[in-house]
């Protein structure tokens, strides 16, 4: 009976998770994603908050030209460790349309800390116009909705290693992976080698990043490489803004379970005492 | 197993009430003097945490809709501000989410576990088709839920999934149009499934209910497969029965969590944070993985199907996969009559036994190809395999029942235990009869 019982329950935890971790077989990316270590992983992952202000930096200076943080609002800024008074005077550098006014009319004026995020262009169309074509997409998720496959048996590990970073890591990769076309491969008219690239050889976004770009004041290097890691865990964040908050909640959920469970085992152990069974 | 009714009512108000309306007394005969047999293991605490699960979905379900907006153009972005801006938000929502998983992960053991121990045999076959029912309904309910979030892999899910509907001979396009509100998937849709999505789960509970009833009018069955003979054989429902569901449910309840708290995409698919967009399909379209051994099943059928040596087509393809699809879980309707052993539990069926194992690998296996896309290798495996996944039911069933030598089974509940037991004296408390 104990030999079926194991057989089941691993036959079941397969059958839960074979399905689960492989989306599709996918000839991209060529290369999978460089795994990095984050502050965030783990069971009582955080956020490193001098590394998401670098993070905003980047994107306000590089990123923000083409691409757009629509979920977001100002006010979200604080979770950075950025003070109220900050925030206005960030906010307060972009103009967004309101109204109608009193006479009907549409006016501008400096943002407010509860505004979203002003996006660089008024609309998907004008995006995609601005970009031959290719729309660049919102920040706001992305680092959730980018998760090359992991393929078969790493998904049942990332279960136990509790595996989470997929995005983060394909955004550092992605970015950091730009270099000369092999021999024999043809990219196409106004687009860039990279073996990364989740949807084919090559994308449409030119490398943004060189070293030097961004000046960072904290002393932390100013390479390609830091300015990766920064961007791609401040998007880590904006995916998931909630997620210390989450790890937090589960730690205590999942310790008063188990707390919980071991008294049940007992009060079962010590009501089935008397039956044999 | 239904008896003498033990309830008796001490208070002036429970005697008052049950000369009116005992549903105190329905809920003591229920669950608390209803006798189960001694020797239950681990897999029959199943049906406590789906009724548990039901009621999960449910409570979380009410309040998510409170936040969300069934309209395509801002669905999307509700359920997000859900996550990000609602106190407890991203909780529940991941909850309702990965509780559909583990719903659907709790369901299949359950089926298996009924399928090892004969649990379909009469005099219960009501009740297991009961069960097919409400996995029936689970499907739909959870199918049109996927679609809610309105993100791509939800719209181009139900692209997917109407589309069987036009398979259907003549009235395909109509039906399809119907199921839509109009001729592709959009707002109305959305709108409908939202409403559907809503009612299902009330669908469940009364199917459930019923489900209950016709187990309790049969009473449970048992690891060796013997019914219950004598008082000796069962003990009453509480508290051990309780106090046992009680440990499965918590032990389950960790898993849940662990997934909700630290790995609530992982059962996902990251194209659904991506918004719904008619313009783009994704690169490979893929159910949930709880749908994906019947989406093999569905992409096995790539042949027409006709009049050898003609050009007449009778099936086609797309029709041969959707029947195929809706056959493989059709079928467990006949279960009860295509499994013609006399002998309940496979414990006592050496040959069925292998059988019954390699079924599972191949039913896991099935959702591996499931998750594969329609090419290369992985199409004569999917044949192969959707074969097996047939042939377990058409054939193994059938034939078994008339080849295979049972082994002895014991002449009762309470022989079997204590034999395991040795023999020591083993006087179960009467069940309150």
């Amino acid at each position: 009976m104990k030999s079926i019982f194991i057989k089941i329950a691993a036959v079941a935890t397969l059958a839960c998770t074979v399905a689960a971790g492989s989306a599709y077989a996918a000839d991209y990316p060529k290369n999978k994603p460089r795994e990095q270590s984050w502050s965030f992983a783990g069971p009582l992952g955080k956020f490193d908050k001098g590394q998401l202000q670098r993070g905003l930096k980047v994107y306000t200076e590089v990123c923000a030209a083409c691409h757009s943080l629509n979920l977001l609002s100002y006010r979200n800024l604080a979770d950075l460790g950025y003070t109220e008074d900050q925030i206005k005077n960030y906010a307060a550098e972009y103009e967004v349309e309101d109204g109608p006014d009193d006479d009907g009319e549409m006016f501008e004026r400096p943002a407010r800390p509860a505004d979203r995020f002003k996006g660089p262009y008024a609309n998907d169309k004008e995006a995609a116009s601005a970009n031959n074509g290719a729309l660049p997409p919102d920040f706001s998720l992305l680092a959730k909705a980018r998760a090359p496959e992991r393929g078969f048996p790493t998904f049942i590990f990332d279960i136990f290693t509790m595996y989470a970073e997929n995005g983060p890591d394909y955004i550092y990769s992605l970015l950091t992976g730009y270099k000369e076309p092999p021999e024999g491969t043809e990219v196409g008219e106004g687009l860039h080698y990279n073996p990364y690239f989740i949807a084919g050889d090559a994308l449409a976004m030119g490398n943004p990043l060189s070293d030097e770009l961004v000046e960072y004041t904290d002393g932390s290097p100013m390479t390609v490489d830091q300015y990766a890691k920064d961007i791609s865990a401040f998007m880590a964040w904006a995916a998931d803004p909630q997620l210390e908050e989450r790890k937090q909640r589960g730690f205590i959920v999942i310790l008063f379970l188990l707390v919980f469970a071991g008294l049940l085992y007992f009060t079962k152990k010590k009501v089935w005492s008397d039956i044999s069974h | 197993m239904s008896g003498h009714s033990t309830y008796n009512p001490t208070s002036g108000f429970g005697k008052w009430m049950d000369a009116r309306l005992p549903i105190a007394r329905l809920m003591h005969d229920s669950f608390v003097s209803y006798p189960v047999p001694r020797n239950l293991n681990a897999f029959y605490t199943f049906g406590g945490i789906l009724m548990i699960m039901l009621v999960s979905q449910i409570i979380t379900g009410v309040v998510i809709a409170m936040h969300y907006v069934p309209d395509a153009n801002t669905a999307f972005e509700s359920v997000h501000l859900l996550r990000r801006d609602v106190s407890y938000g991203g909780t529940l929502q991941s909850w309702h989410a990965v509780g559909a998983s583990m719903f659907f992960f709790a369901v299949y053991i359950h089926i298996f576990r009924g399928l090892y121990y004969g649990s379909y045999k009469a005099p219960r076959e009501i009740l297991w088709i009961l069960g097919v029912v409400i996995f029936l309904l689970m499907m739909a309910t959870a199918f049109m839920g996927y679609v809610l979030p309105w993100g791509q892999m939800s719209f181009w899910g139900a692209q997917v999934i109407t589309g069987f509907f036009s398979a259907i001979p003549l009235v395909g396009e109509t039906v399809r149009e119907y199921l839509l509100g109009g001729y592709s998937v959009g707002n109305a849709t959305l709108n409908r499934f939202f409403s559907l999505h809503y009612l299902l789960p009330f669908m469940i509970a009364g199917i459930v209910i019923l489900h209950v009833w016709a187990l309790h009018v049969t009473g449970q069955t048992n690891p060796t497969g013997v019914e219950v003979k004598s008082k000796q054989d069962v003990i009453p429902f509480t508290p051990y029965a309780t106090v046992k569901d009680a440990l499965a449910l918590v032990v389950f309840m960790i898993i849940m969590a662990y997934f909700t708290f630290y790995l609530p995409d992982y059962l996902g698919h990251a194209d659904n944070y991506i918004p719904a967009n008619s313009n783009v399909t994704p690169a490979h379209i893929v159910p949930e993985w709880y749908f994906l051994p019947f989406y093999a099943i569905l992409r096995a059928i790539d042949f027409n199907i006709g009049i050898p040596f003609t050009e007449i087509v009778l099936i086609d393809s797309k029709l041969g996969g959707v029947l195929a699809m809706f056959g493989s879980i059709a079928i467990l309707f006949f279960v009860p009559w295509l499994d013609t052993s006399s002998v309940r539990s496979s414990n006592y069926r050496p040959t069925y036994k292998v059988f019954f194992w390699l079924f599972v690998v191949n039913s896991i296996f099935l959702g591996y190809l499931g998750s594969r896309p329609a090419a290369g290798i992985w199409i004569p495996l999917m044949k192969g395999s959707t074969f097996l996944y047939f042939a377990h039911f058409l054939l193994v069933m059938p034939l078994l029942g008339w080849l295979e030598k049972p082994l002895p089974r014991p002449a009762s509940i309470t022989d079997a235990v204590l034999g395991k037991e040795g023999k020591e004296t083993a006087a179960a408390p009467a069940a309150a009869e």
